[in-house]
């Protein structure tokens, strides 16, 4: 049925070339993380505000990029953007812009979730001791709601290093790039693609375990 | 229609191209959503009852589909499946890598939320002498269709999202519709506006059919 000999060496001589490319997965994910949380933090706090345009412009940009294909937002930045005159972004700088731009919406959802459901009594006893309202939020709120929200910010990071994959698609030379390279050189499919998903799960796996840990080192204060 | 050149007049040209994109991609998902559903019950079904070796397949299927990029599953499984001589064209493939992927994660939703039941039910129904097929049919199914309703709606927009992936692959759906407008008339912003907004139109529009479904399904309380 299956009339094919495994030749695993192409992998091996461009083992560098995997490892370079899943590590710049990584790395892209991580930053995207970063900047997507100051986004969503500033958005989350932003939609608890009084100012109503202000919150409809949180929910307009919250809705149109969870609801718009990775995908086609990475194209709008990587070939709009230059149309309005912005030239400064590489590709991998554009594609981090983007993947942060996507986290930053979906981290605002998590993070005004993470924000209504820190009881009031934390912050009434805040204001019992006489904190500021800025130390009230740095030193009450925030490491609460960080704590609670810990589960989602670690299945957001996971999601994230797998989308990074896309930025493939505008030549961006990590895994799934590399592995493309390598199939259409070499045609070594199978090995190809079966190196790159083991790489994949193997990382999302190892973040998924060592954040497990840290989620329940770091368990909800209740 | 305006001067050509101007997107109204370039739009009006394209308008079948984009509105048969759009049709390949409600197509595409219809499919995959309908089939990923199917997998799903079946998967979720035996995730939580199955007898061990079988659970554990089901397992390892589903995590090693979620811990793998969407990309490279489509990508895997279009170069791939020529390996097996078989030769689908290039939208069969992007039906099985999805409905793969589809199926896993509704497995997953299945699963939680008939785990998501009290144990209680069980019993009850168990202490009126049902069987296991009428105590899943009459008592878990419907309580745990309410619950599964949001998760599996999310899903269903995650898989329009992701058909924009098979553009890699060369299905003309909605993305390379407009991509390939694009490179006709260099009007870059604004086909790929128009195309967000046929996205978030296929998006609302499921979102709003699921909230439909919740308020059919809202009078099981527990």
């Amino acid at each position: 049925m299956l009339d094919y000999n495994f030749n695993f060496s192409v992998i091996w001589r461009n083992a560098d070339e995997f490892l370079t490319g899943l590590g710049l997965g990584l790395g892209m994910a991580l930053i995207s993380l970063l900047i997507g949380s100051v986004i969503g933090l500033l958005c989350a706090y932003g939609r608890t505000s009084r100012f109503a345009p202000l919150r409809a412009l949180i929910w307009l940009y919250v809705e149109f990029v969870r609801n718009t294909p990775l995908l086609l937002l990475i194209f709008f930045v990587y070939f709009g953007l230059p149309e309005f005159g912005i030239f400064v972004f590489d590709k991998v700088e554009s594609f981090i812009l983007t993947l942060a731009l996507y986290a930053g919406a979906y981290m605002t959802e998590i993070f005004r979730a993470g924000l209504n459901s820190i009881p009031k009594q934390y912050v009434e006893a805040a204001m019992a001791i006489g904190l500021t309202p800025i130390k009230r939020q740095t030193k009450v709120v925030l490491p609460v709601m960080f704590r609670i929200t810990l589960p989602s910010l670690s299945n957001t990071l996971i999601s994230l290093f797998k989308d990074t994959s896309l930025a493939a698609a505008i030549a961006v030379p990590e895994l799934t790039f590399i592995a493309r390279q390598v199939n259409t050189n070499t045609f070594r499919v199978i090995e190809a693609w079966l190196t790159a998903s083991v790489l994949y799960l193997a990382a999302a796996y190892t973040i998924a375990i060592a954040l497990r840990r840290l989620e329940r080192r770091y368990a909800a204060i209740r | 229609m305006g001067e050509p050149g101007t997107f109204l007049y370039e739009a009006w040209i394209a308008r079948y191209a984009l509105l048969k994109g759009m049709a390949v991609t409600a197509e595409m998902s219809f499919i995959v959503i309908v089939i990923g559903t199917f997998i799903g019950l079946i998967g979720g079904l035996c995730l939580q009852y199955a007898v061990a070796p079988l659970r554990w397949l089901v397992r390892a299927y589903v995590d090693i589909m979620r811990g793998i990029p969407v990309l490279v599953l489509i990508l895997f499984t279009f170069y791939g499946l020529s390996l097996f001589n078989i030769s689908i064209p290039a939208f069969g493939a992007g039906v099985v890598a999805l409905a793969a992927f589809c199926g896993a994660h509704m497995s997953e939703v299945v699963r939680g939320a008939i785990s998501s039941i009290p144990y209680a039910q069980t019993e009850a129904a168990k202490a009126l002498g049902l069987g296991f097929w009428k105590r899943f049919r009459f008592v878990i199914l419907p309580q745990a269709t309410r619950r599964m309703l949001p998760p599996a709606i999310n899903t269903a927009v995650e898989i329009v999202k992701s058909t924009t992936l098979l553009s890699v692959i060369g299905v003309v759906e909605l993305l390379l519709a407009t991509q390939q407008t694009i490179a006709r008339n260099y009007l870059v912003i604004q086909f790929y506006l128009a195309a967000c907004v046929l996205y978030l139109i296929i998006n609302f529009t499921i979102s709003q059919l699921g909230a439909l479904v919740e308020r059919r399904f809202a009078y099981i309380k527990y």
